[in-house]
């Protein structure tokens, strides 16, 4: 029995052990009817080198990490493979950088909704873990600035 | 980023920059400093002919008399045109009742997404005198060219979550419908409202 409890524990231990991710402030660009595309907004914090690999959502047929860049007076937003994320650094996705884009929106996101992201981080070692957020839709008319 | 795009933006920073020295002012008359690219006397920021969200064919004819301010964006696009709505709804309170001098013009450079019920909808969020202008697609390419806006669409995993990139100047034109100022993404609120009352009162 002890022998099982043993094995057991050890078999847990490589999740115990994967990076601790915590997300702060997460907040959805609320959208009007008709409307099909919003971004998601929040700051990210790992514990160990790792990476944003891929984020999926129920309201969105399109999940895709974007990054927005400003060149020469143009706005040019592309999907990126993945996002690092360094240890112990936190790392904003806000307006003029980095966010998630919820694309085919299923339906409109109206302000006050719980807007559920799951986000899937890679560790350095190859070890994926699922983070789950609520992210609440906020007026499309919100600052940059805002993370409250 | 495409040759075809690196040449598209090196041709229009280079029409700033001549729009800004061309003004066709007399030489070494006194000329008002202005926070933005002063473009007058260029070609830059031409005319348009599209439909406002109840149907009605606009041009800029429509707002002579008023300081016009026309930037050029799509709804589905979460960052830059929320951040620029945003910072002209600034600019509008600080004018204070001047603000009712100026009219801010959106354009939609995705009309296929952005349609005339989104676009009621959207602009109103930041300031309900703010106007949303779409056309058909030979429109909007000719409204976007008339102010060297360049747009391109890039496509998604499905044909209706591509992305837009696009030029992210705002244009303002003055009472008597000429091109006066290229107004860069990052100018502050208040210096946009500097810029806009000098127009306003001149």
């Amino acid at each position: 029995m002890r022998t099982l409890a043993l094995l057991a524990s050890i078999a847990l231990m490589p999740i115990a052990a994967l990076a601790q991710v915590t997300v702060s402030s997460p907040w959805v660009r609320a959208t009007v009817p008709g409307q099909m595309a919003t971004g998601a907004f929040m700051t990210l914090h790992s514990s160990e080198d790792a990476k944003l690999i891929e984020a999926r959502s129920p309201v969105a047929g399109v999940v895709q990490i974007h990054e927005m860049k400003m060149e020469g007076g143009t706005m040019t937003m592309a999907a990126i493979p993945s996002l690092p994320l360094r240890a112990g650094q936190d790392v904003a996705l806000k307006p003029g950088s980095f966010h998630v884009m919820l694309m085919d929106l299923k339906k409109p996101i109206r302000e006050g909704d719980d807007v559920p992201i799951t986000l899937i981080v890679e560790t350095a070692k190859h070890a994926r873990k699922a983070v789950e957020v609520h992210a609440r839709a906020k007026s499309a008319a919100t600052p940059s600035d805002n993370e409250h | 980023m495409s040759t075809d795009r690196r040449q598209a933006i090196a041709a229009m920073l280079g029409i700033a920059a001549l729009a800004a020295c061309s003004d066709g002012s007399t030489p070494g008359a006194a000329r008002h400093k202005f926070n933005s690219a002063d473009v007058s006397g260029s070609s830059w920021g031409g005319d348009f002919h599209l439909h406002d969200p109840e149907g009605r064919v606009r041009t800029l004819a429509d707002y002579f008399g008023k300081v016009v301010v026309v930037f050029f964006g799509y709804t589905q696009c979460p960052d830059v045109c929320p951040t620029t709505l945003l910072r002209f709804k600034k600019v509008m309170k600080i004018l204070g009742d001047d603000a009712d001098r100026v009219q801010v013009i959106f354009i939609t450079i995705d009309p296929e997404r952005d349609t005339a019920e989104v676009l009621k909808a959207y602009l109103p969020l930041f300031d309900p005198r703010f106007l949303g202008l779409r056309g058909s697609a030979e429109e909007t390419a000719a409204a976007a060219a008339s102010f060297h806006v360049f747009y391109e669409k890039l496509p998604g995993p499905t044909p209706t979550s591509y992305v837009m990139n696009h030029s992210a100047f705002g244009y303002a034109i003055d009472k008597g419908g000429h091109a006066r100022l290229l107004i860069p993404h990052n100018l502050e609120a208040g210096e946009v409202a500097q810029d806009l009352r000098y127009l306003i009162e001149n």
